[in-house]
Order: structure tokens, then sequence, then C-alpha cells
């Protein structure tokens, strides 16, 4: 340790980590992992949206929830913004995840063709 | 990557309850199902809830799961790690009261809900024990800022500007001491942090130590070179705080020319051996240069002869805990929080009786009905609040009247009390005043150093009065005699333990004379605590002659005849060991 600047570094290298600990986030994934989400690959989708945000350097917290009763839809995952409102994404999978992170995280569109509604 | 954070508690309390093998269990069963790598098991410091501890939290959740066992880890981890379902029945919670519907809402709960925290910033949320964490909340900027882009004038003018004032118990200010040392011209000073917390029930410096060691080695660096002195009686701070100043010396944060500068900076901790009186300032720098721990007459102040004869700064825990946020974010930012005169905000152990107890942080200025009924929850029970003893042995206490007044420094001492170090004992309708009086009492007696006569003397005669008192060979001559003595114990004593030690003897006299009197006139204690003055008795209207207490009583002292005549108990016989009040199903023996 140098300067204020390699403490800068340091510090910005490990903050990512603390952030999951303060309950701020731009968007909340929520991921349906009940006993027919995780049957149905809820897991990788899960995964997917974590290496990705991560890597994209984004505010978005990922939690699960059980089983939401939409089981043939899953898996299943929910978005919910800073204001709570909500979009729910269908039939999910990792590559799915990886353009949703991209578009709707990353730059507020919603990736319309995935939602509950297109089907 | 990780996407959960599961921080467990690893404070004083929660370790007790086995929280470290909670931590044991949630490793192996993460690794088991294979989520070694998305889920991270952190030990943090304290949470502030130990009553209701171990604590568990989970993040990016803000579930906080309370009195966590070892076999609720694998619910834990099935139901809420791996499926996303909450284990309501473990989850933290307030019952809303016009609903009766369980509140889950982390920032919603009453506990935390009225605490700002600053000196407890990171306990429970940082890993003590990795100096990274530390960092990645902006640790040792503050020390960077302060090298690398403030001169020590403008370092010391920030504190001042800041209005913070010393938080081990006089509210000295801590600008100005910083001052004094600065002007004194030597090659060496030292910098000292008062660790050894003595005030029975108090707790708070134990968990900063515990849960952010380095906001307190940071500040002292800030301040110049240093000790840490802590008393052995903490092996968790001790070991926490040896590990960070490790770290610390490996990043280079710690020893020669730090930030590059030609500022260098080392420090060692010492550990006393936990008598109170080492707490105050001239004694805990005589026990550091290895004599015994007594005081010494002031001035010199510190500032300009400390340890070694060298100028020294000596500050609390707490106090050094808010060092670096006020050089971070400013004067300014820190005189907006709390009152004209006492910014900022202060940690208190709440305890006694009151629903939470815990360690709250607060805004000075907060009243003391917001942190005892808002975040303590009331007395439980239902029972009627009696007082409230603030700075302990040294303090005094506050009742009904004073509930409203705000807490801040200058309040508590107009009422007759004093912030101390952060104590607050909540008494309800079951205490009895003069018993609290004497325990104090009895507490000083042991701790007294013996140097000066008035102390040594002069509170074992307060203790002897007070057990007179509390055994019915009290009169009202002997209240007199009390309050006089305390007088001149108060004006005589060499140091602050002697010279405050009357004041819960003179604070009870002074809102509490008719349960001092009741003793003496009629040998009666009000609350029902002072065992010598009390007497079993069997009510004959509700005896229902059974019997059964005399077969209870150990030494024969009740009589009767089953079936025919009530029972009887003879008071010269009787030890007062409450077996029959227990025996008895039909609540017929009475203490009075
Ligand atoms: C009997 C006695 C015990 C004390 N115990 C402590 C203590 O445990 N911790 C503490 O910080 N200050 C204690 N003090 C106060 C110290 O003498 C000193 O004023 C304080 O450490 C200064 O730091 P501050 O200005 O940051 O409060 C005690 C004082 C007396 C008279
Ligand atoms: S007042 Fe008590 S503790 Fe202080 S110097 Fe005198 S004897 Fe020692
Ligand atoms: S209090 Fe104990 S000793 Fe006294 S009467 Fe009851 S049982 Fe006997
Ligand atoms: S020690 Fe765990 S909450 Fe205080």
């Amino acid at each position: 340790m140098k300067s204020l600047a390699d403490l800068k570094a340091l510090r910005d290298q490990t903050k990512k980590r603390l952030d999951l600990r303060d309950g701020e986030s731009d968007y909340r994934v929520v991921v349906g992992m009940g006993t027919c989400g995780i049957a149905a690959g809820a897991r990788p989708v899960l995964n997917a949206f974590v290496e990705e945000i991560a890597k994209e350097n984004l505010k978005a917290s990922v939690t699960q929830i059980g089983c939401i009763g939409m089981c043939s839809y899953e898996p299943l995952v929910e978005i919910y913004d800073k204001e709570g409102n909500k979009t729910t994404y269908v039939h999910m999978d990792a590559n799915k995840a990886v353009e949703i992170v991209k578009k709707h995280i990353g730059q507020g569109i919603v990736c319309e063709n995935y939602t509950i509604g297109a089907k | 990557m990780e996407r959960m954070n599961v921080l467990i508690c690893g404070g004083t309390g929660c370790t007790s309850s086995k929280s470290d093998l909670i931590e044991q269990e949630f490793t192996r069963l993460l690794q088991e199902k294979g989520l070694e790598k998305e889920v991270k098991v952190v030990k943090t410091g304290c949470f502030g809830l130990c009553q209701k501890g171990p604590i568990v939290a989970i993040h990016p959740d803000r579930v906080f799961y309370c009195q966590v066992k070892v076999e609720d880890v694998s619910e834990i981890v099935n139901e809420h790690i791996y499926k996303g379902r909450r284990v309501e029945r473990l989850e933290m919670h307030d019952v809303d009261e016009a609903t009766q519907e369980k509140v889950f809402n982390i920032d919603k709960i009453r506990f935390y809900a009225k605490q700002k925290r600053i000196a407890l910033r990171n306990c429970g949320v940082i890993n003590p024990e990795d100096i990274n964490e530390y960092i990645a909340r902006d640790g040792y900027m503050a020390l960077g800022k302060a090298l690398t882009e403030m001169t020590p004038a403008e370092v010391v003018d920030e504190i001042k500007k800041s209005g913070l004032r010393g938080r081990g118990g006089g509210g000295f200010p801590t600008g100005l001491k910083w001052q004094f040392a600065a002007k004194e011209v030597n090659d060496q000073k030292y910098v000292i942090c008062n660790a050894d917390e003595g005030d029975p029930g108090a707790f708070m410096d134990r968990s900063i130590l515990e849960g952010d060691p380095h906001s307190v080695i940071e500040a002292m660096a800030i301040a110049g070179y240093g000790y840490i002195y802590s008393r052995a009686e903490y092996p968790i701070a001790v070991e926490r705080l040896n590990i960070a100043i490790g770290q610390a010396r490996e990043l280079g944060l710690l020893g020669k020319n730090i930030f590059s500068t030609d500022f260098s900076f080392d420090l060692e901790l010492r550990l006393g051996a936990g008598a109170f009186v080492c707490g105050e300032e001239t004694a805990l720098i005589a026990s550091i240069e290895g004599k015994r721990g007594m005081p010494m007459p002031k001035p010199p102040f510190p500032a300009q002869k400390g340890v070694w004869g060298k100028p020294t700064i000596i500050n609390n825990v707490e106090t050094f805990a808010n060092v670096a946020q006020i050089i971070n974010n400013g004067a300014d930012w820190f005189k907006s929080i709390g009152t004209e005169k006492s910014s900022g905000t202060k940690v208190f152990a709440l305890g006694g009786k009151v629903v939470n107890t815990g360690l709250v942080e607060v805004p000075m200025g907060t009243t003391l009905r917001e942190v005892i009924y808002e975040i303590g929850g009331g007395c439980p029970n239902n029972k009627r609040f009696k007082a409230v003893q603030t700075g302990g042995p040294s303090g005094g206490c506050l009742t009904e009247k004073d509930l409203d007044s705000p807490i801040d420094f200058d309040t508590l001492v107009a009422k007759g009390s004093m912030m101390g170090s952060g104590g607050m004992i909540v008494m309800d309708e079951d205490n009895c005043m003069v018993d609290i009086a004497r325990f104090y009492m009895d507490f000083i007696v042991d701790e007294s150093c013996g140097k000066c006569t008035p102390c040594r003397v002069g509170t074992k005669r307060l203790l002897e009065m007070l057990t007179d008192i509390c055994e019915g060979r009290g009169t009202m001559e002997t209240i007199d005699e009390l309050e006089k003595l305390c007088y001149t114990i108060k004006s005589t004593a060499l140091c602050g333990l002697g010279q405050t030690a009357p004041n819960p003897v003179l604070s009870t006299l002074r809102f509490f004379r008719d349960e001092y009197e009741a003793h003496v006139k009629e040998k009666r204690c009000p609350a029902k605590v002072c065992k010598a003055l009390l007497s079993y008795s069997i009510d004959p209207t509700k005896c229902k002659k059974c019997s059964l207490c005399a077969k209870n009583c150990p030494v024969q002292a009740i009589s009767g005849v089953p079936g025919v005549e009530p029972f009887k108990i003879d008071t010269s016989k009787c030890i007062k060991c409450g077996a029959c009040m227990t025996s008895c199903h039909f609540n017929a023996v009475e203490l009075r």
C-alpha cells in the first residue's frame, strides 16, 4: 500500500462483494426455486443471473422464492425495479438470462418476448 | 460468484451460545449441497440484540434469524438458501399492535428503526478478521486523506468543529484534547485507547473491538503513536485486535512511512487485570508503565505528561470509532446529528427490566422514553417502570418524570445523573432502591484502589450503613449520617472513582427517600427485596388446610391440623427459604 490510489483500488475490488449486505439495489431478481422450478432447470438460470450481473458490474440482487403456483411456466423469474414494478419471465434458460441481464437490468429495456404475456 | 451471504454473529454473547458450531454446520451443509461458491458464510461482530442470540442474517434477503440452534441450520439451508422459503418460525419480527400481524421487515422492527449507527456501523455487517471487508466500506480512507491531503492542524480542527466529546464518561471535547497534545513540543508522543470498560453491565466498547477493530486502529493512527489498553477478560476482542493489527501492518497501514509519507505509527496491545480504577486515565498510564494501577493527582494532564512522561492522548474506544467517519464525511455532517452541545450518537448497553436488552446506538437528544419503550419494548410482564440508572456505579438514577428528557451529556448531569460510558439499567417496581445503592457500593468497595482514605475507608462505612438499613438495623440517624458522609467523600477523594462513588446513594436518596424511611421506621421493604425485613405468613381465609407447606418446610416452622385448623408460620423458626410459598397450590402463603 503506497498511496491513497492503491487503497481505493483495493476498496473497489472488494466493494461489490459487500453491496449484497446493504439492501440497496436497482433491481431485484427473484428466481422460482420450488421443487418444480429446480426440476425444470432453475439452478443454471439462477447461476447465470448471478454471474452475468457480476460481470456487467450491475447493482441487482438475486434471491429465490418457493413455488409460485405456475409450475407449467417454470423456470420462472420475476424482476422488480426500485418502485416495485414486477416483470415476470417464463420458460427461462441460461442464455435468456444473459440477455435479460444485459437489456433489462443493464439498459432498462424489458425483453417482451420472454414475458408471461408473450405466450 | 457469490449471490448470498450468511452472516453469523461472533460476538461474545452469541459465541457463548454456540454460534461457532452454527458456523461450522452452515459451512458443512453448504458444501454438501455444492453451494459453497455461491453462498458465503461470514462471521461478524455483535448485532446488538444479544438476548435473542445466536443471530444469523441472510443477505440480500435481509432476513434475521434469532435463537438459532445447530439443529435449525439444515432447515435454513434446505428451505431458505436452496428453495427460497423463509423459515418464519425463527425469523425476527414485531407484532403489529393494530392488526396483530407479524412484521418481518427488518427496517420496520422497532428495536432497529430508531437507531442510528455510526460507531457501530460495521458491527454485524463485516467480518472483523478480514481487513479487506473494512476497506471495502471505506476503511482507512480517512487515514489516507488525513496523511496525504490534510495538515495535522486541519485534522485537529475538523475534530474540534465536529463537536465530538469523549464517550468514556466525562464528555471532554476530543478536538481540544488533541490540540493540547499537539501543542506540546516533544520528540515522542503517545496515543492510548482506553478499552478498560469497568462499568458492570456495560459492553459497548467490547462489541466495537470485536465487531470493528480496524475503526479504532485507524482512528488511533490518525491521532499519533499508540497503545490499546484492554482488559484481559475480553479474549475475543483481544484476539481480533491482534489479527487486525497484524493485517494492517501487512498492508503497510501501520508501521513506517504510511502512504509513502514520513509518518510512522505502530500499535501495541496491553492487557489489564480488569480493575475498575484502571479505567481512570492516570491509573491506566501507571499500569501501562508496569506500576500499580493507582491514580495520580492532575495536573499535569496526560496531554502534557502522560505515559513515560511524554504527551499522551487518551480516548475511549467509542470516541475513536467516530473519528474516521468524521474525517470522511466532514465535521458538518457529524454536527448535524444529535444536539447542539452533544453532537453525534451514543451507544448504550440497555439492560435490566426491559423486554429487549442489548446494544443500541441512538442520536444524542433521543429521549429516555424512546430508548426504554420504543427500542427496549418497556418493562416485561406489564410491571411498572420505576427508575433507570445511567453512568453505572458513578452515575445516578432518573425517574418517570425525566423520561421525556433528551439524552445528552449536559441534561443528564443537570438531572443528577451522568452519561458515563453507556450502561443503562432499567428498574421496575420489584427493585428496591436501597438494595440497588448497596449493590453499587459493594462494587466500589471491592474496586477502590486504597490510595486515599476518603474512598478506602469512607465507602466501606457507606456500605455498612446501607447494609444496616437493608437488614433492619438502621435508624433515621443512619440516613442522615449516610448522606453527610457522601458529601465528604465527594469533595475529598483523589480520583473520579471515589468522587463519584456516592452518586447512586445520593440520587436514590433524592428520589426515593420514602423507601429508605420505610426501611428504618417501619422495618419494611416496599419492593419486597430485602430479605431480613420480610416475613412469610399464611392467609387463614385462603388456607385449605392441606398441610403441603408444612411437609415442605425444612425447619418445621409451620404448624396446624390437616383438614381442621388453618396452618400458621412461626416466624422465630422460619429461615425464609420460600419453600412453603412455592409448594402451596392456593396462593395462601404471603410475603410481606
Ligand atoms: C473510576 C474510573 C473509571 C473509568 N473507566 C473508564 C473506562 O472503563 N473506559 C474509558 O474509556 N474511560 C474510563 N474512565 C474515564 C477516563 O479516565 C478518561 O477520562 C477517558 O478514557 C478519556 O477518554 P474520552 O475523552 O474519549 O472519554 C474512567 C474514569 C474513572 C474515574
Ligand atoms: S478515590 Fe478511591 S480509587 Fe481513587 S485514588 Fe482514592 S482510593 Fe483510589
Ligand atoms: S419460608 Fe421456608 S422456613 Fe419459612 S415457613 Fe416457609 S418453608 Fe418454612
Ligand atoms: S453477541 Fe450476537 S447479537 Fe450481540
